[in-house]
């Protein structure tokens, strides 16, 4: 015994020098040059995160506020119903000549001589021709208004809006301009009265489309493109939890099995347009569902987010530890009873996770709606899922297309507001994970 | 449920083990994971009210028996088992018998505690819920607390019923899993490796448990341990290689076995 144990020390203490180099320093310094390469890739990735959110924001903010022209506007009978007709005949107040309403204002204002047609017509042109439905609105909603002088708010016109905001180069000659020098002096002589002023831009969110950039919102998109998250949550959550739930738990695995799953992995890395074409052959075509329909448009994201939401799910089951099916079966719950009792409880954070990164994917898709027909131009809000509508990100890309230096602030408007759609349903995808999620 | 009393359990205990009847009868049980045979035509009857330790050394079959008694086995896609296996004289693998039902007469509790990551209220309500056994608050209530208290852990945790159930301690997740068991008033509790997972402390009150539980139930435990299946059972199985070698009285099991291999196991020569 003391000989095994004298043994046993002797190898212990073995000199020092007798131990084979093992390259200490190198393995060391692996690691820092590893965790630098690491670091390196982070801040690369956050520089081009900054350089992105910095574009958007530095050409978008602007998108959120609209000069507006603050006149007293005279609702003059002779103008808007010279021969008293409106009582028997109520269409007369929505053919009436409203922009002559506005000229007269502007005149008045700006103290021109109402002979001087080119100069008068300048004057107008500052102004938003949405001006005429603006007026027409409040005179049908209330026609008491005539004969009395109100204060309205009109619209600037794009242009205007853009060198008010001062991004129109006033070096260029003024034949190369947009904006003329007399309309720049009568700027400065209403934004000295306070009558044209900066005002947070309702309108982006709440217009259609338009040509007219001053008149153009996202609020018809947001609207179209809710419809369509709708369907795909009404579809794509349960069509898949159903079809993973079977795959995981009651699926036999075999040669089929395998297969499905292979396909449903492949699906995932589809791209987006391909379901665009298949939307358009069968919905389309062969269903004939109206085109540019969010029905439609809900319809191809589904099938585009049910192989994300099933491998989602699909992992989230996997990961619910055995102990807890064989816990409930061993009670006596049939098969039935321990998934939906315990497993899919467990499961639920990483389904939800699945689900909204699912949809937020969705919601910033373009290219499948670009095939059935969702660039459309929409000016009216789609009162159901089978009307014309279009969707966020048609828009943006819509008036991405424009020339307006009007619409390249809203275009940036607009990704700016579908960037805070997106940081809202991950932050929530965050929260669900959080509150349902429970140790084991 | 099939109770004894208490005159006749303390009966049975100062008799031979063998006067005492049979609750589940093995006859040539074979299991099968696919080609592979776990199992040798085992004949192994549990008598009634009486703890039986399954022994022998890791991969004999033992666990694989137990999962037999209460069709756990099943969940498992390739395994396949013959032979015949009762459970007062109705086969519990007659095809007109639910596995449901089975399962809420033979209980079961794992080797690591597995308690649901609910409340402890929900934990034991939640078998008695599903077959019925309890509807009402009151009923529920009655429950919990009577098996809580089968399970020892009453006081401990009577304050906190609301509270999840993966917060307690190991020892006490494993009795609140035996109170879970208890509380479908099952006639046959199997245990398999009740206590691997636990210090000597909660194992020693785990053991404390079984031994009262045995009073009304009936009671097969898997464990590794000689000394626990000494100081807890009444009959002892010994496993190897998929073949029951011996089945015995404890005390003779420990002091005078019959086969050699029982001897060899228990002395620590191999396994």
């Amino acid at each position: 015994m003391t000989d095994m144990t004298s043994s046993v020390q002797s190898t212990f203490v073995r000199p020092a020098q007798a131990r084979r180099d093992i390259g200490i320093k190198k393995r060391y310094a692996a690691e820092r040059r590893f965790k630098a390469y690491g670091l390196t890739a982070i801040l690369i990735g956050l520089f081009f995160l900054f350089v992105l959110l910095w574009t958007v924001v530095s050409k978008g903010y602007t998108a959120f506020q609209q000069t507006a022209i603050t006149l007293p506007i005279e609702f003059s009978e002779k103008i808007i119903d010279p021969k008293n007709e409106r009582g028997a005949n109520p269409t007369k107040l929505m053919t009436a000549n409203y922009p002559l309403l506005v000229r007269d204002a502007l005149v008045k204002a700006l103290g021109i001589d109402p002979a001087n047609k080119p100069l008068v017509k300048q004057a107008t042109d500052m102004v938003s021709a949405s001006a005429r439905t603006q007026l027409r609105d409040l005179v049908v909603a209330n026609p008491a208004i005539i004969g009395t002088t109100a204060t309205v708010s009109l619209l600037a016109e794009g242009n205007i809006d853009s060198a008010n905001k001062g991004q129109i180069d006033l070096t260029v000659a003024e034949a190369n301009r947009k904006v003329k020098d007399q309309q720049i002096e009568w700027m400065k002589t209403l934004s000295e009265t306070g009558a044209m002023a900066k005002q947070f831009n309702t309108g982006l969110f709440t217009y259609g489309a338009s040509s007219r950039p001053e008149a153009a919102g996202i609020g018809v998109a947001a609207l179209g493109s809710l419809y369509m998250m709708l369907i795909v949550l009404v579809l794509a959550l349960p069509i898949g939890v159903a079809a993973s739930i079977y795959l995981e738990e009651f699926a036999p695995k075999n040669r089929l099995t395998d297969l499905i799953e292979v396909n449903i992995n492949n699906l995932a890395a589809v791209p987006s347009i391909v379901y665009g074409l298949l939307g358009l052959s069968i919905f389309i075509n062969f269903a004939g569902m109206p085109r540019s329909a969010a029905v439609v448009g809900g319809l191809v994201l589904t099938l585009m987010t049910l192989p994300t939401i099933i491998i989602a799910t699909r992992a989230a089951l996997k990961a619910v530890p055995p102990s807890i099916r064989s816990a409930a079966l061993g009670l006596g719950a049939s098969k039935m009873q321990t998934i939906f009792h315990h497993v899919l409880p467990l499961a639920m954070p990483g389904v939800l996770t699945g689900t909204i990164i699912g949809l937020a994917h969705a919601l910033g898709e373009t290219a499948p709606l670009l095939l059935i027909g969702m660039v459309a131009f929409v000016v009216d809000y789609p009162g159901s899922p089978m009307d014309p509508s279009t969707a966020l990100p048609v828009q943006i890309y819509m008036w991405a297309n424009e020339a307006e230096r009007a619409f390249v602030e809203r275009t940036s408007g607009a990704i700016m507001i579908l960037l805070v759609f997106l940081v809202v349903m991950n932050l929530g995808a965050i929260l669900l994970r959080r509150r349902f999620e429970r140790r084991w | 449920m099939n109770m004894m009393s208490e005159a006749a359990v303390e009966k049975a205990l100062d008799q031979k083990m063998n006067t005492v009847p049979f609750k589940m009868i093995g006859k040539d049980v074979s299991v099968y994971y696919g080609e592979k045979r776990a199992l040798f035509d085992v004949n192994l009857n549990v008598r009634e009210n009486t703890v039986t330790a399954l022994i022998g050394p890791s991969g004999c079959g033992k666990s694989t028996f137990l999962r037999t008694l209460n069709r756990m086995n099943d969940t498992i896609d390739s395994c396949r088992v013959t032979g015949k296996i009762t459970l007062d004289d109705g086969d519990i693998y007659d095809p007109s018998i639910d596995v449901v039902e089975l399962r809420a007469r033979v209980g079961m509790v794992f080797q690591k505690p597995n308690p649901f990551p609910k409340s402890i209220y929900e934990n034991v309500t939640y078998g008695p819920k599903i077959h019925g056994l309890a509807r009402t608050k009151a009923e529920l209530d009655q429950v919990v607390e009577s098996s809580l208290q089968k399970a020892g852990l009453w006081n401990e945790v009577k304050d906190r019923l609301h509270e999840s159930g993966t917060g307690l301690s190991g020892g006490q997740q494993q009795r609140l899993c035996i109170a879970r068991a208890v509380a479908v008033s099952p006639e046959v509790i199997l245990m398999d490796e009740p206590c691997s997972a636990l210090d000597p402390i909660a194992t020693a009150k785990v053991e404390e448990l079984i031994h009262e539980l045995r009073t009304n139930y009936t009671i097969v435990i898997v464990t590794h341990s000689m000394q626990q299946a000494a100081r807890v059972s009444q009959r002892t199985a010994m496993f190897h290689l998929g073949n029951l070698v011996e089945e015995n009285d404890t005390d003779k099991m420990f002091t005078n076995p019959d086969d050699q291999r029982t001897q060899d196991y228990i002395m620590g020569r191999f396994g």
